[in-house]
């Protein structure tokens, strides 16, 4: 479970990437305050393309880096902790995981490699995460297909050239099919959310798509989309360590400087224990969402199981580590001018993100028999 | 083949042909540990021969040097002696206190005659060490220890009483903390050996909630130790105690698993807000599996801050503690039987009890907090 000296490089270099051009400051209060559409920056994604980062789970032979789910943890760790706002997550991990090995691959990579395109991945119907229930309707029309249906949570959807959407041609798990839906098709409704991240909701009322737009096999689309999930769950997880981590080290720095009854705050004990405890807490979720992407990499049957605990744990242990966070700064922590507060919103949409904290202990009593 | 792979192979083969069947089955209850020592009666040959084998092999303790009656395996082929051995259910040969605790200490701040001396003993079984730590106004505080040993010149003279001494009634040999001076607090405590049947020392069994005694009172009244007896050096024995702490918590928080497995699987909670809770459970043992093995992994690295073992004995030990309030919960009234047979003696009920001083003993949760708080956080006056 030790990174490899290749792993700890990358992470060294994400980490000053991030930090330096990735700061709260310098990206995610800039997107917030202008009232721009995507709630992110364009010239930070080319960035991301320079350094090789848009192709991380690219293979060699297409150009990317070829890295796995471990990696990726990595970078995300790192956007996690300077709510860096990028399409990192969904359009690197997720969606290029989604179209691996099929001709979207072709199409799309070699746009995000270049940081020109953003891919969005649509799954969730209603508020609630609940990927076996799709009912976004696909019928066989002509050569093609007719979609009647809704989405709602895409991150990045209104932002995005391609959204891989999960829709129904047939009953059951297997009676699902991933579509590559293009801009300009399905109705989009930019959304903003609590942490200023844009997630579209999307209508579609008899949109036309033609079979080249399949994803791999009709009702073939369960294994990709699993592939997709795992991916986009343990890359969560990790970015949800890094909010923890984040909010928690400046939270560990104001017990340190802040002052009262003449004293420091990091000296009563009531706080230390807080402190230490969540200390802890967030070591637990990192070696949790290490080994979910290790799993992963590695082929093991174990993937899915740990990839629930881990996104369970990881969401579990961020809330408390803002909860403590906003609390233990006091009122200062309630105010916007502060950044401790933006850890909180963060944390509530990645917590949210594929699947909450319920959904994953639910799975792992699933996954355990019970 | 890597030489890993042959080593692996031939590790294989050796237990197949040396593991007694009977010491593949599952631990039936405490009784089936063997714990060695000058009065151990073994429950059956192949108890014994378990024993003498691995002891012979140098396998109780595999990566000790071959010098010391260890293996003189590395940290890898160790692990794979573990993996091994877990593939084919075989019991650990040896429940030692000198194996997880003294031995690692000895080897670090012993002298050469020292080592050549209690290692080998301990490593095939034969003496069985308890551990003098806590007084009755010494527990959490333990620096402030009272137990005396005064320098006679040819001897130490030794008075006082500990507390919480695991199973001093049985072992032969103790390690104790005791005060060399009054100058200084923690430097002035010395690491002492000694045989626990030199004149004056005496023990009381402690009757637990769980209804079992796995602790003592022990008392030392005018107990005469040779001055060769002291680890490291007089009045430093807190730098030795606090290194054999590090080892003692790292085996604690092995604990939070309790055997290992799906919480959920093994109890089918049928009501829903309890499955939820140990749905909750199982997600937070699961991940704690995997900081385990992290740990580990970064310990022997050198990776993992030397303070980090308080922070896993705080949260596997409170696990531990979670995960025995949701087996009663799970086992309703069941769980609440003291003696009867169906009960297995009222496993559950006891178990439940017994784990609650686990967040006690080896310092408690408290005292594991704040040292994270103030080596790890570094928080001010912690």
């Amino acid at each position: 479970m030790l990174l490899t000296d290749d792993q700890k490089m990358l992470q060294e270099t994400a980490s000053s990437f991030l930090s330096e051009e990735g700061s709260i400051a310098k990206e995610l209060r800039r997107w917030r305050d202008c009232e721009c559409d995507d709630g992110f920056g364009h010239a930070l994604w080319k960035q991301f393309a320079e350094l090789g980062l848009t192709g991380i789970a690219i293979a060699e032979s297409a150009g990317g880096m070829g890295l796995g789910a471990t990696e990726a943890a990595l970078v995300l760790e790192e956007i996690g902790r300077n709510l860096t706002p990028s399409p990192f997550l969904i359009t690197a991990t997720v969606a290029a995981r989604a179209i691996e090995g099929t001709q979207h691959a072709e199409r799309w990579y070699p746009a995000v490699l270049a940081g020109e395109a953003v891919l969005a991945l649509a799954i969730d119907e209603g508020p609630r995460h609940a990927p076996e229930e799709t009912a976004l309707e696909a019928k066989r029309q002509g050569n093609g297909f007719v979609l009647n249906g809704r989405k709602q949570f895409v991150a990045q959807g209104s932002s995005a050239d391609m959204i891989v959407t999960a829709a129904r041609t047939s009953a059951g798990r297997d009676g699902i099919t991933l579509f590559a839906v293009p801009t300009g098709t399905a109705e989009v409704e930019n959304v903003t959310l609590a942490d200023n991240s844009r997630a579209a909701r999307l209508t579609f009322d008899n949109v036309a798509l033609d079979a080249d737009s399949v994803i791999g096999e009709v009702d073939g689309g369960w294994a990709p989309l699993a592939r997709a999930l795992n991916a986009g769950r343990a890359g969560a997880a990790a970015e949800l360590v890094g909010v923890a981590a984040g909010a928690s080290a400046m939270t560990f720095d104001y017990l340190r400087q802040r002052k009262q009854f003449g004293k420091l705050i990091g000296e009563f004990q009531a706080l230390q224990h807080r402190a230490a405890h969540l200390y802890g807490e967030i070591e637990i979720a990192r070696a949790a969402a290490l080994k979910a992407a290790q799993l992963i990499d590695s082929g093991d049957e174990r993937a899915e199981l740990y990839v629930s605990v881990a996104k369970a744990k990881a969401a579990e242990v961020a809330s408390l580590a803002v909860r403590e966070g906003v609390q233990m700064h006091g009122g200062i922590g309630m105010t916007d001018e502060h950044d401790i507060g933006l850890f909180m919103k963060r944390e509530a949409v990645l917590g949210e993100m594929f699947g909450d904290v319920y959904y994953h202990r639910n799975r792992v009593a699933e996954l355990s028999g019970y | 083949m890597t030489d890993l792979d042959d080593f692996r192979a031939d590790t294989r083969a050796w237990l197949e042909a040396n593991c007694p069947a009977e010491m593949r089955e599952p631990l039936r209850s405490e009784a089936d540990m063997c714990w060695g020592g000058r009065n151990w009666t073994f429950q059956s040959d192949a108890q014994q021969r378990w024993l003498e084998v691995m002891a012979e092999r140098g396998w109780t303790v595999p990566d000790w040097p071959k010098d010391y009656g260890g293996g003189g395996l590395t940290p890898e082929q160790a692990i794979v002696v573990k993996e091994e051995m877990a593939r084919i259910g075989a019991r650990q040969p040896l429940y030692s206190f000198g194996i997880s605790m003294l031995g690692p200490a000895l080897l670090k701040f012993g002298t050469e005659e020292q080592k050549r001396h209690y290692l080998p003993q301990i490593a095939r079984g034969e003496i069985r060490w308890c551990q003098g730590y806590s007084e009755p106004g010494a527990g959490s505080d333990l620096a402030g220890l009272q137990t005396k040993a005064e320098d006679k010149g040819d001897h130490w003279l030794v008075n006082g009483q500990k507390v919480w001494t695991s199973y001093a009634d049985k072992a032969d040999w103790i390690f104790c903390l005791v005060r060399t001076s009054s100058e200084s607090k923690q430097g002035g405590i010395s690491f002492l050996l000694f045989d626990m049947e030199t004149p004056g020392v005496s023990t009381k069994p402690i009757l637990l909630i769980s209804g079992s005694s796995p602790f003592c009172e022990t008392f030392f009244d005018d107990v005469k130790v040779p001055k060769d007896q002291v680890v490291g050096e007089v009045n430093k024995g807190w730098d030795v105690a606090k290194y054999l702490l590090g080892h003692e918590r790292e085996m604690i928080s092995g604990m939070g698993l309790g055997g290992g497995g799906s919480l959920g699987a093994a109890v089918k909670p049928a009501d829903p807000l309890l499955r939820a809770e140990i749905a909750a459970f199982d997600v937070d043992a699961l991940a704690f599996q995997a900081m385990s093995e992290r740990f580990t992994a970064m310990w022997k690295a050198g990776e993992a801050h030397p303070a980090s073992p308080s922070m896993m004995k705080y949260a596997g030990t409170e696990l531990n503690k979670r995960r025995n309030e949701l087996v009663i919960a799970a086992g309703g009234s069941d769980a609440l039987e003291w003696d009867s047979e169906r009960s297995k003696h009222g496993k559950a009920a006891r178990d439940w009890l017994r784990s609650k001083g686990n967040s006690i003993e080896g310092g408690t949760s408290e005292v594991q907090l704040n040292i994270v708080a103030k080596h790890i956080l570094r928080l001010p006056g912690a």
